[in-house]
C-alpha cells in the first residue's frame, strides 16, 4: 500500500498542527490518523509522519515505542485484547486468557498466519464492573465465561 | 448563541415542559458495560416494536412539539450497576429492569408501556432477602448511595445538551462569569474544602489560587481523564454519562485562573467517552457556551479533546503534559509545579475528571451545601468502583466517612466465595487505591473512610478503586500482582523505580516459589522504603505501598510462606503438598504415570498414596486426576 494521506486526511493534519503552539504536539494525533488508515505504524509510516510534521525520525520512533497502543506490527482483522488485571483476574480473567490463547493457538502479541486474529494481554480497560472482559477491536464483551468466549470467537470466523 | 441567563433558563423551561407531558420515557443504558451486553440492539428493537404497536415513538425530544401521546426512547450513560446490565428504566413509573434481552422487548412494550404493569422476571431480586425490586429506589445497591456527581449519569441523554441545561446545567458558568471574580471562585472552592479526586487529595481551591496569581499572558486548564488505575472506572462513567458537567467545571476553572484554552486528555481505551465528549464540546460551542465571548460576557475559552495511547504513567500530571506536547510521557521533577510552568511552559491547572465535575454544584448551590455531607477534612461525596469478589459490582457514590461494612455488605450485597455463593462474612481484605494504595481488613470494617483516616493506616483513597477479596485470596500473590503491574508500567527514567521494583518482584517470586529465607522479608521491607524515598514520581513513590500494607496486615501469612513454606490460602502451587483422599481414589494409576519423581505408589484399583519426602510439589498429579481425588494442602 502506498503510504500517503488523502486530501481529507491532510486537511486533518493541518487542523491538528493549528491546534497547538508547537508542531510536535500534533504528533500523537497524526499517528492515530495513520494507524486508523494503515492498521499499524511501520518504519516507513514513521518516516512519512516525520517528514509531514518536520520532526526528527528518532523522535517519532521514541514516541511510537513508548505508547502501547500504537501497533508496531500488523494486527489481525480481529484484534483480541484480554484483560488480566486485578478485577478481571479475581473473576477468572487469566483462565479466559489461557483459553483464548490455546483456542487461537497464539501467544501474547502474535497474529495468526491467515491474518484473522491477533492476541494481546492488556491492562485494565476500565470495564471491571463486568469482569472478566475482553475487547475485540473497539467492541467490549463482559461478564464472560469460557463458553461465552467460544460463542463470540466462533461467530467471527 | 445564548446571550443571557434568561435565554439559558428559557431552554430549561421549554425542555422540561415538553418532557413532562411525554406519555412515557424509556431509558436504555448505553454505557460501556451495557453496550458490551447488547443494549444497543435492545434500543433499536424497542423503537421498532413501539412503532409497530401504533404508538408515536421518538428518539429525540423536540421542544416545539406537543408530546402528550409520545414515548421517548433515549440512551443514557452508565447507571452504575453494570453487572446487571443491560438496564432499562421506564419513567415516570420508575420501573427498573435488569439483564434485559432483545427477546424481552415485545413484552416490555405490551405489558409495561401499554398496560403500565411491571414484568416480574425482569426485576432485580435481592440475593439476601429474595425481594423483587420494581423501582430503582427499592434496590439496596442504589438506595443507600448519595449520587451527586453521578446524579444525572444514567438519567439524561449525554448527547443532548438541552437535557443538561434542563437540569440547571451551565447556570454555574453564568454565575461564575457574571457575578464572581476569579478570586471569589478560588475562595468558594477553598471554603468548600474540595480535594483532588485523582489520588493525591490536594485542595483544589489552593491549587487554583496558586495558578491564578501567576502573571502570564497564556494559561491552560487540563482535565486528567487518563484513568489507568486497575479496578477503576469512575471517570469513564462521568465522561460517558455527563460530559457537560466536566466541561462546565473546566470553564469555571478557566475563569478562576485566567486561562483561555484547555485540554481534556482521555485514554483511547474509552471510545464512548471520547465520542460523547467531542459531541458535547461541539454542542456547547454551537450554543455559545464555549469559544469566543461566552454567553455575551466577553470571556473566551477554547476546549480540545485529546486521546492518549496507552501508558499508565501518563496519568501523572507532568507526564501527561509531555504527552500533550507530543513527547514520550515521562514525568519531570517538581518544582517547577504546573502552576508555575506547565503545558508548553505556561501556568497550568490540571485536575481530575471527578474533581472538575464536582465544581458546578459548588458554585451553583454554594460551598456550605457541599460541606453538608462528608467529613470535616474530606467534605462531599466520593465515587468508588466496586469490583472483585463482591455480589454487586459497579459504580457507587457515597459520602466521605462511609464504612467498608456499608459499602461491601449493604451496597455491594456481600462477598462472593469461590463456589459462587454469597456470604456475609467471607471478607479477607479490600484493596483501596489500586497499585498505589493499601489494604483494609475485617479490622477496619467500621472505620470512616476519608483522606486522612486512610493515610493513617498506610492506605489511600486513591482514585477510588475498591477491590474486594475473599478468604481464598493469597495476599503474597496479590502483592506480587500489583508489583508486576507497577514494574511493567515504570517508565524507566529513574533507577530506584526501574530496578527497585524489579528486585522487589523477584523477592516476592522467591516467597511464592518457596525459595525465600529468613532474611527475605527484611530485605523486601528495606528495598520498599528505598524505592519510596528515591523515586522521582508518584508511580515509584507509591509502588511499594501494596506490599508494605499487606505485609503489615497479614504478617502471619507472609511468615507461613517463608518459614513453614505453606500458603494458607492454598493458591501458591509450589507450596502445596498434594495428598490423595483415599475415599475418592479409585486406583486408576494415572497420577503414577505423570509424577516425574515416582513419588506415587499403590496397588491397582486401590487407594494410592504420595510419598511426601520424594514429592517436589509440581502439581502434575493434581491436574491429571479425573476424580478430583488429589488435593493440595
Ligand atoms: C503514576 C500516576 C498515575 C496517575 N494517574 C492519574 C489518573 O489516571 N487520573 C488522575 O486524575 N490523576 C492521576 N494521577 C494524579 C495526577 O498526577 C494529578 O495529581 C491529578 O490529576 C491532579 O488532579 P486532582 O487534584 O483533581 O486530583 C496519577 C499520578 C501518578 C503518579
Ligand atoms: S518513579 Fe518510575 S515511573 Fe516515575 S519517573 Fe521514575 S521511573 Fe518513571
Ligand atoms: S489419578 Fe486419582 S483416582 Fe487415579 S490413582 Fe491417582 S489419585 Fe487415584
Ligand atoms: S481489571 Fe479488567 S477491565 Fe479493569
Ligand atoms: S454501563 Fe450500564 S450500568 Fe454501567
Amino acid at each position: 500500500m502506498e503510504i500517503k494521506f488523502n486530501d481529507g486526511e491532510l486537511a486533518k493534519v493541518e487542523n491538528l498542527k493549528q491546534k497547538y503552539p508547537q508542531q510536535q504536539a500534533a504528533l500523537m494525533g497524526v499517528l492515530w490518523l495513520a494507524q486508523n488508515k494503515f492498521g499499524w505504524i511501520s518504519k516507513d509510516i514513521m518516516k512519512y509522519v516525520s517528514e509531514l510534521l518536520d520532526v526528527p525520525l528518532s523522535t517519532v520512533e521514541g514516541v511510537v515505542s513508548f505508547y502501547t497502543m500504537y501497533h508496531k506490527k500488523q494486527p489481525g482483522k480481529y484484534h483480541v485484547q484480554v484483560c488480566t488485571n486485578v478485577s478481571c483476574m479475581l473473576r477468572g480473567g487469566q483462565e479466559i486468557y489461557d483459553h483464548i490463547s490455546k483456542k487461537l493457538n497464539l501467544n501474547n502479541n502474535e497474529t495468526s498466519s491467515d491474518g484473522q486474529f491477533s492476541l494481546e494481554e492488556v491492562e485494565c480497560m476500565g470495564a471491571c464492573g463486568g469482569a472478566p472482559m475482553i475487547a475485540i477491536n473497539e467492541d467490549f464483551y463482559e461478564n464472560l465465561t469460557v463458553e461465552k468466549v467460544d460463542e463470540i470467537l466462533d461467530s467471527l470466523k | 448563541m445564548l446571550k443571557s441567563l434568561d435565554e439559558l433558563k428559557e431552554i430549561a423551561v421549554k425542555y422540561n415542559n415538553s418532557s413532562n407531558i411525554l406519555k412515557k420515557r424509556v431509558i436504555v443504558c448505553a454505557g460501556t458495560g451495557c453496550v458490551a451486553n447488547g443494549s444497543l440492539k435492545i434500543y433499536n428493537q424497542l423503537v421498532k416494536k413501539i412503532k409497530e404497536a401504533g404508538i408515536d415513538c421518538i428518539v429525540e425530544l423536540k421542544m416545539e412539539e406537543s408530546n402528550e401521546s409520545k414515548i421517548l426512547v433515549s440512551e443514557s450513560g452508565c447507571q452504575g450497576f453494570c453487572q446487571m446490565g443491560p438496564l432499562v428504566t421506564i419513567e415516570p413509573d420508575g420501573i427498573h429492569y435488569v439483564k434485559v434481552k432483545v427477546e424481552d422487548v415485545q413484552e416490555i412494550v405490551n405489558h409495561t408501556l401499554v398496560l403500565g404493569k411491571p414484568i416480574d422476571r425482569l426485576l432485580y431480586v435481592d440475593p439476601l432477602t429474595g425481594e423483587h425490586c420494581v423501582h430503582t429506589q427499592d434496590i439496596r445497591f442504589y438506595n443507600r448511595q448519595s449520587r451527586k456527581v453521578l446524579g444525572l449519569c444514567g438519567h439524561i441523554n449525554p448527547s443532548d445538551i438541552h437535557e443538561y441545561i434542563a437540569k440547571n446545567g451551565y447556570q454555574a458558568v453564568f454565575k461564575a462569569l457574571t457575578e464572581m471574580t476569579d478570586k471569589d471562585i478560588c475562595e468558594e472552592i477553598t471554603y468548600a474544602g474540595l480535594r483532588g479526586r485523582g489520588g493525591g487529595g490536594f485542595p483544589t481551591g489552593r491549587k487554583w489560587e496558586l495558578t491564578r496569581i501567576q502573571k502570564s499572558e497564556k494559561k491552560y486548564v487540563i482535565c486528567n481523564g487518563d484513568e489507568g488505575d486497575p479496578g477503576a472506572f469512575m471517570d469513564r462513567s462521568v465522561m460517558e454519562g455527563n460530559p457537560h458537567s466536566v466541561i462546565e467545571g473546566m470553564i469555571i476553572a478557566a475563569k478562576a485562573i485566567g486561562a483561555d484554552e484547555g485540554y481534556i486528555y482521555v485514554r483511547t481505551e474509552y471510545p464512548f467517552a471520547v465520542r460523547r465528549l467531542k459531541i458535547a464540546v461541539k454542542q456547547a460551542e454551537e450554543l455559545g457556551l464555549l469559544g469566543e465571548n461566552i454567553m455575551g460576557t466577553g470571556f473566551n475559552f477554547k476546549l480540545h479533546v485529546m486521546e492518549g495511547a496507552g501508558a499508565f504513567v501518563c496519568g501523572e500530571e507532568t507526564a501527561l503534559m509531555s504527552s500533550i506536547e507530543g513527547k514520550r510521557g515521562m514525568p519531570k521533577p517538581k518544582p517547577p509545579f504546573p502552576a508555575q510552568s506547565g503545558l508548553f511552559g505556561k501556568p497550568t491547572v490540571i485536575n481530575n475528571v471527578e474533581t472538575l465535575a464536582s465544581v458546578p454544584q459548588i458554585i451553583l448551590y454554594g460551598a456550605k451545601e457541599f460541606r453538608s455531607c462528608g467529613t470535616e477534612n474530606s467534605p462531599g461525596t466520593k465515587t468508588f468502583a466496586l469490583t472483585g469478589h463482591v455480589a454487586n459490582t459497579g459504580l457507587i457514590e457515597v459520602p466521605f466517612g462511609s464504612t467498608i461494612r456499608e459499602i461491601v455488605y449493604n451496597i455491594g450485597g456481600g462477598v462472593t466465595l469461590s463456589d459462587g455463593t454469597i456470604s456475609s462474612n467471607g471478607l479477607k481484605a479490600v484493596q483501596i487505591g489500586g497499585p498505589s494504595g493499601g489494604c483494609l481488613t475485617t479490622e477496619h470494617m467500621d472505620m470512616p473512610l476519608d483522606f486522612d483516616s486512610l493515610s493513617g493506616i498506610g492506605a489511600m483513597v486513591g482514585s477510588g478503586g475498591l477491590v474486594v477479596m475473599n478468604k481464598d485470596t493469597c495476599m503474597v500473590k496479590m502483592a506480587h500482582f500489583f508489583m508486576q503491574f507497577t514494574q511493567n508500567e515504570s517508565c524507566g527514567k529513574c533507577i530506584p523505580c526501574r530496578e527497585g521494583t524489579k528486585q522487589m518482584l523477584a523477592l516476592l517470586e522467591d516467597i511464592i516459589e518457596g525459595r525465600a529465607t529468613g532474611e527475605t522479608l527484611d530485605i523486601l521491607e528495606e528495598l520498599a522504603k528505598a524505592v519510596q524515598k528515591g523515586s522521582l514520581c508518584g508511580l515509584g513513590k507509591t509502588a511499594p505501598n501494596p506490599v508494605l500494607s499487606m505485609m503489615t496486615q497479614f504478617r502471619e501469612e507472609y511468615e507461613a510462606h517463608v518459614i513453614q513454606k505453606k500458603c494458607p490460602a492454598k493458591q501458591c502451587k509450589a507450596l502445596l503438598s498434594p495428598q490423595i483422599i483415599p475415599e475418592k481414589c479409585k486406583g486408576c494409576g494415572l497420577c503414577v504415570k505423570v509424577c516425574p519423581v515416582n513419588a506415587i505408589s499403590g496397588v491397582r484399583k486401590e487407594a494410592h498414596y504420595i510419598n511426601e519426602e520424594l514429592c517436589i510439589k509440581c502439581g502434575a498429579c493434581l491436574e491429571t486426576c479425573r476424580l478430583n481425588a488429589i488435593v493440595g494442602v
